[in-house]
């Protein structure tokens, strides 16, 4: 396969066409046209076994009052091996979205790369921030582009979440491997240990929760994961790793910083949890 | 021996070319850049808010120009793909203005050659750097020339006499209401040398690269943060280093800095 980005214009340096035509304001698109090959779903997979590689694990996200969260524990996992302990799962999308991967990491990584530089490249062509919903359905999109590395065995679902700028209220987007695109009001968790974060989360999780409220919930619903899923990693004290935890508000996108994460894994700790 | 009789000599040709495009740039309305010490500012008298004329490629790199609207801003476009595709195969280190420029200057020369009519454009791709020294301005014309200025250029109508006026009123280190207040002035010349014009606030389209912005550094500026910037005896002479506090798309500045004068209450009333 012709490499075309480093060599990049044809005809004496000049930028190619694909650059002059007018009309889309999108990155992925334009990639399709000039430089398939970087798309993740474009890839012909050789024949064969995939071998282990590794997957990225649980992600809960809730609303509160005035916005939403989304929280990650820190552990990638290779069949029965730890593969890494700090990878971080969540991340801003733009100013006002985060999204949190859970599935085949390699993959994962590389979408919320193309994620994040759809939404800017949007931002920057048009001069407009996309609506929740428009974001929410370019991933939907990356998504089903995917699908056939997803039947491969490379499958990535991601967690969805924003600030609707329109409404003023936090929304949440789960997606399956074709793409299908499904708004969560409450709450909701992807990856190994959902199962037991979402139990967690129904049992915690209350309407009138405020932001310091829903940090709690939040590491509270990872530690019950961690407990009885192996590939969820759970916070560990002696070497300073917390799970990824950001708030999305009308403020924007923030991480919650570890001291304040070290203080509530703390008094979690304290009244017994998990049990 | 006997021409056809339609035959132009390349020189003659090359040169209705070059006098074409350029008389049909010269009759815009310029543009400024120029370092100040907190980065790099764009001035343009535009009463247009959304056809814009100075726009945001990249973290660090700005693009401004002068001519034809449709033409350059195809030229924007490509300029936005061609960084964020370079970011997104190597690192967004690794976009720089040098590139930019180059890629540009071949694209306007070889339709300055080869094609029927030449791009009537001329562009400005400027990078802010970590220190004053390191910043980069490349003026870009017609034909493809790239030009590596110096702190300061002006594009478009009247641009020698106002890079003259520059070239006077210029000094290292100035703060961003001078830089403004400088360009401005020079804009509002009257190259017949009559009184100058008054050019307020609405009549401009302002932007700069600012060096202490983390990642992306490019900001519109309006509204009042605009207005005190241009007022001489304001105490406001930088931008404020974070966004408005409103919700919504960041890219212009409208509120004044509160660190050098009382501070932003949010009582709109005053």
């Amino acid at each position: 396969m012709i490499d075309r980005t480093d060599r990049g214009q044809e005809g004496g340096g000049r930028l190619p066409a694909a650059f002059l035509t007018p009309g889309s304001s999108s990155f992925i698109d334009f990639l399709g046209a000039h430089a398939g090959h970087l798309l993740p779903g474009r890839r012909a997979l050789p024949a064969g076994m995939i071998p282990e590689v590794p997957h990225a694990t649980t992600i809960v996200a809730l609303t509160f009052a005035g916005g939403v969260l989304m929280a990650g524990d820190r552990r990638a996992t290779m069949g029965n091996l730890i593969a890494h302990r700090e990878m971080e799962k969540v991340y801003p999308a733009d100013e006002y979205s985060c999204v949190g991967i859970a599935g085949t990491a390699g993959v994962a990584v590389e979408m919320v790369r193309l994620i994040q530089v759809e939404l800017e490249h949007y931002e920057k062509i048009e001069g407009a921030l996309l609506s929740l919903d428009g974001k929410a359905n370019r991933l939907s999109t990356m998504i089903r582009n995917n699908l056939g590395m997803a039947m491969q065995g490379l499958a990535v679902v991601p967690l969805f979440a924003g600030y609707d700028l329109a409404r003023s209220i936090g929304r949440i987007f789960s997606y399956d491997i074709t793409g299908g695109r499904y708004e969560e009001l409450e709450f909701t968790s992807v990856g190994s240990g959902s199962l037991f974060a979402r139990g967690s989360l129904k049992k915690r999780w209350r309407p009138d929760l405020d932001a310091a409220g829903a940090v709690r919930v939040a590491v509270e619903a990872l530690f019950d994961a961690a407990d009885d899923d192996s590939a969820t990693g759970g916070p560990d004290e002696q070497r300073g790793i917390y799970p990824v935890v950001a708030t999305v508000t009308d403020v924007g996108y923030q991480r919650i910083p570890d001291d304040e994460l070290a203080t509530v894994v703390a008094t979690l700790r304290q009244e017994g949890r998990p049990r | 021996m006997t021409m056809p009789p339609y035959y132009a000599s390349p020189e003659q040709i090359m040169k209705d070319r070059a006098d074409y495009a350029r008389r049909n740039i010269a009759r815009g309305r310029p543009v400024v850049a120029l370092a100040y010490d907190g980065g790099i500012a764009f001035v343009a008298e535009n009463p247009s808010r959304s056809l814009h004329k100075i726009s945001e490629i990249y973290d660090r790199i700005a693009f401004a120009a002068v001519g034809k609207y449709n033409e350059f801003e195809n030229l924007r476009v490509a300029g936005v793909r061609y960084a964020d595709l370079r970011g997104y195969s190597y690192d967004r280190a690794d976009v720089t203005a040098r590139g930019l420029a180059n890629a540009y200057a071949q694209t306007l020369g070889t339709v300055f050659t080869t094609e029927a009519k030449p791009l009537e454009v001329e562009l400005v791709v400027a990078e802010v750097g970590t220190q004053p020294d390191r910043d980069q301005i490349y003026r870009l014309t017609y034909d493809g020339s790239v030009a590596d200025e110096g702190p300061f250029v002006a594009m478009g109508g009247q641009a020698d006499q106002i890079t003259a006026g520059l070239q006077e009123g210029w000094r290292a280190g100035m703060s961003l209401a001078e830089a403004l207040s400088l360009a401005v002035t020079q804009l509002a010349r009257d190259p017949a040398g009559g009184a100058p014009r008054a050019i307020g606030p609405a009549q401009l389209e302002v932007a700069v690269l600012d060096r202490l912005r983390p990642r992306r550094a490019f900001r519109r500026l309006a509204g009042q943060l605009l207005e005190r910037l241009l007022t001489p005896d304001d105490p406001t002479t930088d931008v404020p280093h974070t966004d408005d506090p409103r919700p919504g798309l960041h890219d212009t500045l409208t509120e004044h800095e509160p660190a050098d004068g009382p501070p932003a209450t949010g009582d709109e009333s005053a």
